[in-house]
């Protein structure tokens, strides 16, 4: 179901909050045995959920069934970020994102599972294990919101919040077939997120349809004084947007994001979804960004700089796993983060804490700030040249087989290539469904200008409407 | 062989802001309370929670730095020092660094070699860190993080300093000027002002500087001076003894007055200082900073200046009420008041702060109001009271509310002017005392003092001390 299906059994008197509940019956049945997809790492009960029913206020996602990444925090579940660190962590408060859900009415079903502390792009960095494609069961959901892409994907709740860090709502998106979108940095408040790289980070919605998705962001949107990094910007009409024509619409296609190496298949759907745009009316015009190739270095030193110092506070001192029989306090670091985080989560903290020391810190993280500055200006350049939205592919290929990336890092980060430019430059973007190759979905990506969700809600929602129609 | 070096200090000074909640969180950044009752998911690390710069702090520390003669500047930033420690709990403490609140000021201290100008480096805000607790369980250090996240000011001066006196005495003047513009009360029992200093010695008439030591921990007025006189005196006995100084980090051990090395585990930081992304630049405009500037009240240097020269007072009276904004305030409203400002000084700086500190509080906190004290000294003025009633009827306004003409009324302790009763009891302590009688005499002055006293008791303190030692002298 729809949020708009769901709100009109309500209205019909049929008793929508049941659709949470008929949610998580089919959570239950779906991922207990051999065909678990391993999604979620913690659900509401039965009960629990019940009383949620009861006293859900009515606001405009009343009955919404919902899952959450586990790096958002909730008072009543789980918040493990997929890391044995935090395994059995419940937070004492609540995330305001999902706040401001349930004060909407939505119901929050289960957390879902994702690399841990975000740290992947295949979902394979669980430390409660991998998450399946719904699509096909052999192949990865990416990552790192694999388990609400996968939640989403598989019809088990019509919604799901993410976190987008490099590309972490957008790309398992585009794996799994649904559409994710991440908006401008400051767009919605990072309380509660539990924090990888805290100049990248962005909440993010997960939802089969553009106009869903937009319905929730707007939701949970907007300032919060909790955060002194969210904007006190209105937040525009978004659901209005998803219906308005593309007429004039200019949509940049930068070359960097179409290389000769492209998957050829990737690039054929990408290219059709443009030929249909155009048809719709939008004026679709070659740009250049040229920075784009020092995207991934870039990222990489700043998101795991950030993470050396965000996740220093693991450190079995006030919460979370301990390692036992440690002698002295410097035992206990060490044993609890060698013993509690993962080895990817390892190496970027290793990778992090170098770039920041002593003498090499104006070499990496001084350099790659710079570098930043240079790659968002690629892009202020191009709207300032009057073009509106940007295209590019979401993920240079589509979903890869468990394991196939797992041994080689280089690769697995080479998956956010199209992604973390986004991110870079505190834009928002959109990844939505633009056709399949081998059954496996293809995502396009849509960059806006910084504050243009409502530009990129209607570019993505018109796109949705030329895949109806060539299906 | 001291005498053949200069000392070169600079200090590092730690004051807590007078702030009701923490820099980035509102819980209470109160003193004593049971430990870890004042903390929330910011302070305490949890993950996902974010810090909110609080804005008293800003004003705070703006009124130190504006006190301190510093240029604000508009635009400055907050960074991540990185280090592991358990009563640190995000792992690392947020702190200015590359661009700090403030930078270059001066304080002009009095040293035994006349006024010496200290300048200001920079001041910058910063959290406090918990508290370890070594004694709360058996065999186990306890975290208590009431203190993790309460606003701290650093005050980084230049090395002008030379001798200890010296950096007391600047920590004397810089309390007093923080307590006057309320940033800060810097109550050493409750930790709020703690200070490293940088030590370094020279031959005196080098001109480069020796390597110095950073001795830290320094909790108490009395510490600073005496940690820097024995790391002074230890780097002296090395140089002589022709071997170098190591340039190292010394901590101050309180109980056995003595510095020891830090560890080398415990001085191998490397910080990886890195801007805090979870909060924008603070910038301020300069209509803020001015507003903040015209809201200081005058400076205890000026005020001692203007006391001097508007009351009439020596230097030394100025000094002493001036030292706290409190005193100074009720003194000037006293001799508002009053007929004699030297008066009025004489009994704030004595029998008033006397009562003060029998009651364990400030000369404003005495429960009289200056108009009381001012009828109190007309008494004595015109003669009504002797200067020890004076004392006395303060000491009952203080138990009661009863105004003063109405104590000595009831009490009877008007002065006796009548002249036969002052004469009969000249008579008995002349009758009574006939040796020392004898050797004033003789010409032993002050042998006057011990029969004056001996009227005044037999008058129960209702003679005018003053008259009965003219009336003595007039009858030997």
């Amino acid at each position: 179901m729809s949020i708009r299906e769901i709100r009109e059994a309500l209205g019909a008197g049929s008793g929508a909050p049941d659709a949470a509940l008929a949610a998580l019956a089919k959570i239950t049945r779906g991922e207990s045995g051999d065909g678990s997809l391993n999604a979620f790492l913690c659900t509401v009960s039965e009960d629990a959920l019940g009383e949620q029913v009861a006293r859900a206020p009515t606001g405009p996602l009343v009955g919404v069934p919902v899952a959450v990444k586990d790096n958002l925090a909730t008072s009543d579940l789980c918040t493990t970020c997929g890391s044995r660190i935090l395994e059995g962590y419940i937070s004492p408060y609540e995330a305001t994102a999902v706040r401001r859900l349930r004060e909407a009415g939505a119901l929050v079903v289960g957390k879902t599972n994702m690399d841990e502390f975000a740290m992947g792009s295949s979902n394979e960095n669980s430390a409660f294990g991998p998450v399946r494609n719904p699509v096909d069961r052999t192949r990865v959901p990416g990552g790192s919101s694999g388990g609400s892409a996968a939640a989403v994907a598989a019809g088990y709740v019509p919604v799901a919040l993410g976190s987008d860090t490099g590309g972490s709502v957008r790309q398992p998106a585009s794996l799994c077939g649904v559409v994710g979108v991440k908006p401008t940095y400051g767009r919605i408040s990072r309380y509660g997120l539990v924090a990888f790289g805290s100049s990248l980070d962005q909440i993010g919605v997960l939802s089969r349809s553009v106009v869903d998705t937009a319905e929730v962001l707007g939701v949970i949107s907007g300032h919060d004084p909790r955060d002194s990094t969210s904007s006190e910007r209105d937040v525009p009409d978004l659901v209005g947007a998803c219906s308005a024509d593309v007429d004039g619409l200019v949509i940049g296609v930068p070359e960097e994001y179409f290389p000769d190496t492209l998957d050829v298949d990737v690039r054929g759907r990408c290219e059709a979804a443009l030929e249909r745009m155009a048809a719709a009316g939008a004026t679709v015009r070659r740009v250049s960004l040229p920075h784009t190739r020092f995207a991934i270095p870039t990222y990489y030193v700043l998101a795991t700089a950030e993470a050396s110092s965000n996740l220093a506070r693991y450190d079995g001192v006030r919460y979370g796993y301990r390692a036992p029989e440690a002698a002295s306090a410097e035992a206990v670091y060490r044993r609890t983060r060698s013993s509690g985080f993962g080895a990817e989560v390892r190496r970027r903290i290793v990778l992090g804490t170098y770039a920041l020391s002593s003498g090499y810190y104006d070499a990496y993280y001084g350099r790659a700030q710079r570098v930043r500055e240079r790659i968002a200006r690629d892009f202020s350049d191009v709207f300032a040249g009057g073009v509106d939205v940007l295209f590019t592919p979401t993920s240079p290929t589509v979903a890869f087989p468990l394991g196939e990336r797992a041994a080689d890092p280089v690769s697995m980060y080479l998956s956010d290539v199209f992604t973390v430019t986004a991110n870079l430059a505190n834009l928002p973007a959109i990844s939505v469904p633009v056709g399949e190759v081998g059954g496996l979905p293809v995502g396009g990506q849509f960059i806006g200008r910084a504050w243009g969700e409502a530009t990129l809600l209607r570019a993505a929602a018109a796109l949705e409407r030329t895949m109806v129609g060539s299906s | 062989m001291s005498t053949a070096y200069e000392t070169v200090i600079g200090l590092e000074v730690h004051v807590q802001l007078l702030t009701e909640e923490k820099l980035f969180c509102s819980d209470k950044a109160e003193f004593g309370a049971s430990p870890n009752t004042r903390v929330c998911p910011v302070c305490l690390g949890l993950p996902g929670a974010l810090p909110v710069l609080n804005g008293q702090a800003v004003d705070l520390a703006l009124r130190a730095a504006l006190a301190l003669g510093c240029d604000v500047q508009e635009s400055s930033g907050f960074a991540r020092k990185n280090y592991f420690y358990p009563d640190l709990p995000k792992g690392y403490q947020i702190t200015q660094f590359e661009l700090p609140l403030a930078t270059g000021g001066a304080l002009t201290v009095a040293t035994e070699k006349g006024e010496r100008t200290v300048r200001v480096r920079r001041i910058h805000m910063e959290e406090d860190a918990g508290k370890m607790l070594h004694d709360r369980v058996p065999d186990q250090t306890a975290v208590d993080l009431n203190r993790a996240g309460v606003p701290l000011v650093e005050i980084v001066t230049e090395p002008d300093l030379r001798t200890p006196t010296e950096a007391r005495s600047f920590l004397v003047v810089l309390k007093q000027i923080l307590g006057y513009v309320g940033a800060s009360d810097c109550n050493m029992e409750e930790g709020s002002l703690r200070v490293d200093a940088n030590v370094s010695i020279r031959p005196i008439g080098a001109t480069e500087p020796g390597t110095k030591t950073e001795v830290k921990n320094l909790n108490s007025f009395s510490a600073v001076a005496k940690a820097i006189a024995g790391e002074v005196e230890r780097q002296e006995a090395l140089l002589s003894a022709g071997e170098p100084v190591i340039q190292q980090t010394l901590l101050w051990d309180g109980a056995v007055g003595m510095v020891r090395p830090m560890r080398s585990k415990e001085e191998s930081h490397d910080y990886r200082y890195f801007p805090e992304p979870d909060l924008p630049p603070l910038t301020l405009d300069r209509a803020r900073i001015e507003d903040v500037r015209a809201s200081l009240p005058e400076l205890p240097a000026a005020r001692r200046r203007r006391f001097v020269e508007q009351y009439g007072l020596p230097d030394y009276d100025a000094g002493v009420l001036t030292a706290s904004r409190t005193t100074a305030e009720f003194f000037e409203a006293l001799a508002e008041v009053a007929t004699d400002a030297k008066a009025a000084s004489n009994w704030v700086m004595g029998p008033l702060m006397e009562l003060a500190n029998q009651r364990g509080g400030t000369v404003a906190e005495l429960p009289f109001t200056p108009e009381e004290v001012a009828e109190v000294l007309a008494l004595v003025a015109d003669g009504t009271i002797s200067h020890r009633s004076g004392k006395d009827v303060l000491a009952l306004i203080a138990e009661s509310d009863r105004r003063a003409a109405e104590i000595v009324e009831s009490e009877g302790i008007a002065q006796v002017v009548d002249q036969g009763l002052l004469d009969a009891w000249i008579d008995e302590v002349v009758g009574a005392h006939p040796e020392e009688v004898q050797r004033y005499r003789a010409g032993e002055v002050k042998v006057l003092g011990f029969l004056v006293g001996r009227v005044m008791r037999a008058s129960q303190g209702r003679a005018d001390p003053k008259r009965v030692d003219l009336l003595l002298k007039t009858r030997l």
